[in-house]
């Protein structure tokens, strides 16, 4: 029964969630802490925290989080399934659509104004990761203090190689978390 | 290209790869994904990708798991696409998981903190990375459409916070507009 509801809330959280990312928190919260009480607000807060720490979408962890905790692997593995499930039908249909009629003139034109939309959504997103580590998530100022510089140095140097050299952008993921490993206990 | 058992262990491999290593949302896994099936595989083309990632946006759900979905299905149809949606999911399956046992420790370390400020550091410059090549494959054709509609959504969704789904709806409409209006100046199709 618990695997039920557990599958049928996350599936309504993949299924209304559109935009991706943070737009999903409001309808887990509303599902897991108001609806179910699966969770306090404060272990809701943690499960946000948690999301950031760890890859993966935040729904996909919280699924997780909140599966194994109220019914062990299976719930973890049903809950996720249950917050797939929409994504799977939905995208596959349009992938349908999409490789059947991209050949048509209106398709396509409309293709052409996506494209440099999502460029921009993209770069949004991108600048707001930029901010996100050079402010430490406080509020951007123009307080030089304010600013961790040991993150401009990783990201400038995490650019240069990027922009001068084939490499793999995990390998620059792991090398800029060992640089902060090593050096922020020396800051602080 | 071969479909053979290799073939569906790279496919899965590389998702699966990838997830594990996408900290900040999904925009990061789609220029993650960009990298390896159009930079690196060669599987895909730019514009293709672009238009998956248009439609994994406006798909309800996880951006990263409606792209993975999307690229699957290109890849190698339906089996494809299951394929590389369990490759999605199962990293932080896993993961979140494990922690779930013993979270309140992971969440306080600090050398947890650490390393994550540093990946963060190094996260934003690889999505900077994959948006320079972005901009520059719009700009360099030189039009002005594309580019116009590129600076305008760009005010508009981080100046104004617009929505995303208004974004999308209203350049897809600007698009099949112009090629309507171009197609009867030329009176050809396109």
């Amino acid at each position: 029964m618990i695997l039920l509801t557990l599958y049928w809330s996350f599936f309504q959280i993949g299924l209304f969630s559109i935009g991706g990312g943070y737009a999903a928190l409001p309808l887990i919260q509303n599902q897991v802490v108001d609806l179910h009480g699966w969770l306090t607000m404060t272990e809701f807060a943690d499960v946000v925290t948690l999301s950031q720490m760890t890859p993966g979408p935040i729904a996909i962890n919280a699924a997780s989080f909140i599966g194994i905790r109220r019914a062990g692997i299976p719930g973890a593995i049903i809950a996720t399934l249950g917050c797939i499930t929409p994504s799977i039908v939905i995208s596959l249909l349009l992938a349908y659509v999409y490789y059947r009629y991209r050949g048509l003139a209106t398709f396509q034109g409309i293709m052409k104004g996506l494209r440099p939309a999502v460029v921009s959504l993209i770069t949004s997103a991108g600048i707001s990761l930029v901010l996100l580590a050079f402010w430490k998530g406080e509020a951007v100022t123009a307080d030089l203090t304010k600013i961790d510089w040991l993150s401009v140095g990783i990201f400038t140097l995490a650019l240069f190689i990027l922009r001068k050299w084939k490499v793999s952008q995990i390998a620059i993921m792991v090398g800029a978390g060992i640089l902060g490993l090593c050096i922020y206990p020396f800051l602080s | 290209m071969k479909k053979d058992v290799k073939f569906y262990m790279k496919l899965f491999a590389s998702t699966f790869y990838l997830s594990a290593f996408t900290f900040g949302g999904g925009y990061v896994i789609i220029s993650l994904m960009r990298k390896k099936f159009v930079d690196q595989y060669k599987w895909i083309e730019e514009n293709e990708m672009l238009d998956l990632t248009a439609i994994a946006q406006s798909t309800p759900g996880p951006i990263a798991v409606n792209a993975s979905i999307l690229v699957g299905y290109r890849m190698a149809g339906v089996p494809g696409a299951l394929l590389t949606v369990i490759g999605t999911v199962l990293p932080p399956l896993i993961i979140l998981s494990v922690i779930s046992v013993a979270y309140t420790a992971f969440r306080d370390s600090i050398m947890v903190g650490y390393t994550l400020r540093g990946m963060q550091a190094g996260v934003a410059a690889v999505i900077i990375d994959v948006v320079i090549n972005m901009i520059w494959n719009v700009t360099k054709e030189k039009k002005v459409f594309p580019i116009m509609l590129m600076i305008a959504a760009f005010i508009a969704v981080f100046l104004f916070d617009i929505s995303v789904i208004i974004i999308i709806l209203v350049s897809g409409l600007l698009g099949a507009i112009t090629i309507y209006s171009s197609k009867n100046k030329k009176g050809e199709t396109t």
